[in-house]
């Protein structure tokens, strides 16, 4: 293996420019390009910037953190509901969905958006929606085809999983009508769910995709920490976030009695070797009012999907994560902790 | 003209300059000049770290990165890694060179004991130890790869991070040689994070400092302004205060305050190195 460089001329001289480099700055700082006195540069840096007292500085993180006004509209209260990630096509496992969650007695069913790419046949999944009343919000996906942007807006680095991201999503933009794509692009980014108990405690739930930051962000459990979490909330005024986006469920409880629920995806496997899919149902529990989350597993009849899938000629790769329950693409925005628990 | 200003929108990603700019080599392209000898920033204690993360958790940080220089030449760097995962995922930018098996282990060991992910992300610029060490050093190629072997028998698959130092590296051919290089090492989830170069530092000797017109001018800003710039989400804590970002360590100018609350308001976006991250939309995390 060569690497095609630029030609070096200097390299001999640019051998000892390093070397020299290795002792160059003893006693001297590096100012931009300058070399300067170490004094003088710590002399500067000290007069840089402000130092504010203890009185400003407690303001200062306060208005920082200060609760956003919202105008999300609440819908509910409601006792129990279920809530679905990404679908991606996967109207074989919307269907098993939309039966287990009316099954379980929830009275709302969510969907947290990105209804396309990697399954077979768009058209399949808007009906489904329509019939059982599921409230949708807008993914990534759907602002990304209401829009007619190129791409998903995923921003992959690996050339591999940047070319399976580009066939899917070229594939689903084809097959979905205008109408749906306009519909996609009037549904809410961001929803707000009260749930109650029968003895009248209330919690209230905000409802978004990736993160109540950013559609397109991704929220995983080893990189996502209580901290964090608990200062979004204040500022969100929520009891609770439920999101998507990552393809992984999970749930943090926080020391303040809150939650972050990821609510996973029914689009493909949680990279489990499993077949099944994910969704959550969500409730409060009685007499303590805390929000009780269930992970459930959805089995779904998923040879169908990957015949169907065949059928329309989608990569075999994709095909194979529906049938073992592996991730083969898209790996890489997975962190360390998550993707050393795939196979690949 | 007026220079446009980004406000701090949340406080994401905290950097430390763990290692100041203390380094075990002296890359062409190092846009802050570490050396063996550039103390312009020091080493940080653990007690110093510990205290700006009890600071940071407050303002509901996201997640930790550790730069230098070097981070592990810091006598304290696993102590202070132990620290930030227990409140959060930590990220080390590493030369590669200090990894050796036992190192990798007690890593290993700190990663298994956090609920947060620990990520190490080694530098390599270019898929040869010839394009690699014109930059980096005679050996280094082999010694960094060396450190990447250690890091994935001890269980930790490191990220690869690679500068656009040659068109080559950021090819869609040059990524896959990349990417082959990682499997050719048994690393089963090759990861890549790539970087422009920035044309300050050692870096300005190499291939030129920036033009007068590199530089961002309030007519620059998108419609959504400019919450793009990694400097709307995160700030840089060395052993002298806190900077707008990792990459003006240098200039003093880039120094906020003295602690996270002072640095919580906008920041002028003077500097040409700013021209090249709202034309290449750069951010350091990986
Ligand atoms: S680029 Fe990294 S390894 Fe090279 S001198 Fe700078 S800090 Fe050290
Ligand atoms: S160099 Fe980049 S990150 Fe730093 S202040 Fe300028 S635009 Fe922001």
């Amino acid at each position: 293996m060569s690497q095609r460089i630029p030609e070096d001329p200097d390299l001999q001289a640019r051998r000892a420019a390093q070397r020299a480099r290795l002792a160059a700055h003893r006693g001297l700082a590096t100012w931009g390009e300058r070399l300067v006195p170490l004094a003088t540069f710590q002399a500067a840096s000290a007069r840089a910037g402000r130092s504010l007292d203890s009185a400003a500085r407690d303001a200062a993180v306060a208005s920082f953190l200060a609760p956003r006004s919202d105008p999300t509209p609440v819908e509910g209260p409601f006792r129990r509901i279920a809530v679905c990630g990404g679908v991606y096509n996967n109207h074989y496992a919307l269907a098993a969905w939309i039966t287990a969650a009316r099954q379980r007695g929830a009275e709302a069913l969510y969907c947290l958006g990105d209804l396309g790419g990697f399954g077979p046949s768009p058209h399949k999944v808007w009906p489904l929606l329509e019939e059982h009343r599921v409230r949708v919000s807008q993914g990534n996906y759907e602002q990304s085809l209401a829009s007619g942007r190129e791409d998903c807006n995923c921003g992959y680095t690996d050339p591999r999983d940047n070319h399976f991201a580009r066939l899917s999503y070229e594939y689903t933009a084809q097959r979905c009508s205008a109408a749906f794509k306009q519909w996609m692009g009037e549904l809410p980014e961001r929803r707000r769910v009260a749930l109650h108990s029968p003895s009248g405690r209330r919690r209230e739930l905000l409802l978004v995709h990736g993160s109540p930051r950013r559609v397109n962000e991704f929220l995983f459990e080893s990189t996502t920490p209580a901290p964090y979490l608990e200062a979004l909330l204040d500022q969100q005024q929520a009891d609770a976030v439920l999101c998507t986006h990552s393809g992984l469920h999970w749930h943090r409880p926080l020391p303040s009695g809150r939650d972050l629920v990821n609510v996973g995806v029914l689009g493909r496997p949680a990279n489990d070797g499993r077949t099944e899919v994910w969704f959550a149902l969500l409730e409060l529990d009685e007499p303590s009012g805390d929000l009780q989350v269930e992970l459930c597993p959805l089995p779904y009849d998923h040879l169908a999907l990957a015949t169907e899938m065949r059928h329309e000629r989608l990569p075999e790769e994709f095909v194979a994560t529906i049938e073992q329950g592996w991730w083969t693409t898209c790996l890489e925005i997975l962190p360390a902790r998550e993707r050393a628990r795939g196979r690949f | 003209m007026t220079v446009p200003r980004v406000a701090l929108g949340s406080l994401d990603t905290l950097w430390f300059q763990v290692a100041g700019t203390v380094c075990n080599l002296a890359c062409t392209h190092c846009f802050i000049s570490c050396s063996p000898t550039n103390r312009t920033h020091d080493m940080m204690s653990l007690e110093e770290v510990a205290s700006h993360l009890e600071d940071a958790t407050r303002l509901g940080v996201k997640e930790y990165y550790f730069t230098g220089g070097e981070p592990f030449l810091n006598p304290e760097m696993e102590a202070i890694l132990e620290a930030t995962l227990a409140v959060g995922p930590a990220s080390v930018l590493t030369n590669g060179l200090l990894l050796d098996p036992a190192r990798c282990q007690r890593l290993a060991a700190l990663a298994a004991a956090s609920e947060y992910s620990l990520d190490l992300r080694v530098s390599l610029d270019g898929y040869t130890a010839e394009g690699h060490d014109a930059i980096r050093g005679e050996g280094t190629f082999d010694r960094a790869l060396e450190g990447i072997r250690h890091l994935h028998a001890a269980g930790l698959e490191p990220v690869i991070t690679v500068t656009e130092v040659y068109d080559d590296n950021g090819s869609v051919a040059g990524k896959e040689r990349f990417f082959s290089l990682m499997r050719e090492l048994d690393i089963e989830h090759p990861r890549l994070k790539m970087m422009p170069v920035f044309q300050i530092g050692a870096e300005a000797e190499r291939r030129g400092a920036y033009e007068s017109w590199q530089r961002l001018r309030d007519e620059d800003a998108p419609a959504d302004g400019w919450d793009h710039l990694q400097c709307s989400t995160c700030r840089m804590v060395t052993d002298q205060g806190v900077w707008v970002c990792p990459i003006l360590v240098n200039e003093p100018s880039g120094k906020m305050g003295d602690r996270l609350a002072d640095t919580l308001g906008d920041f002028p976006l003077a500097h040409p190195a700013c021209w090249t991250c709202h034309v290449y939309g750069v951010t350091c995390r990986t």
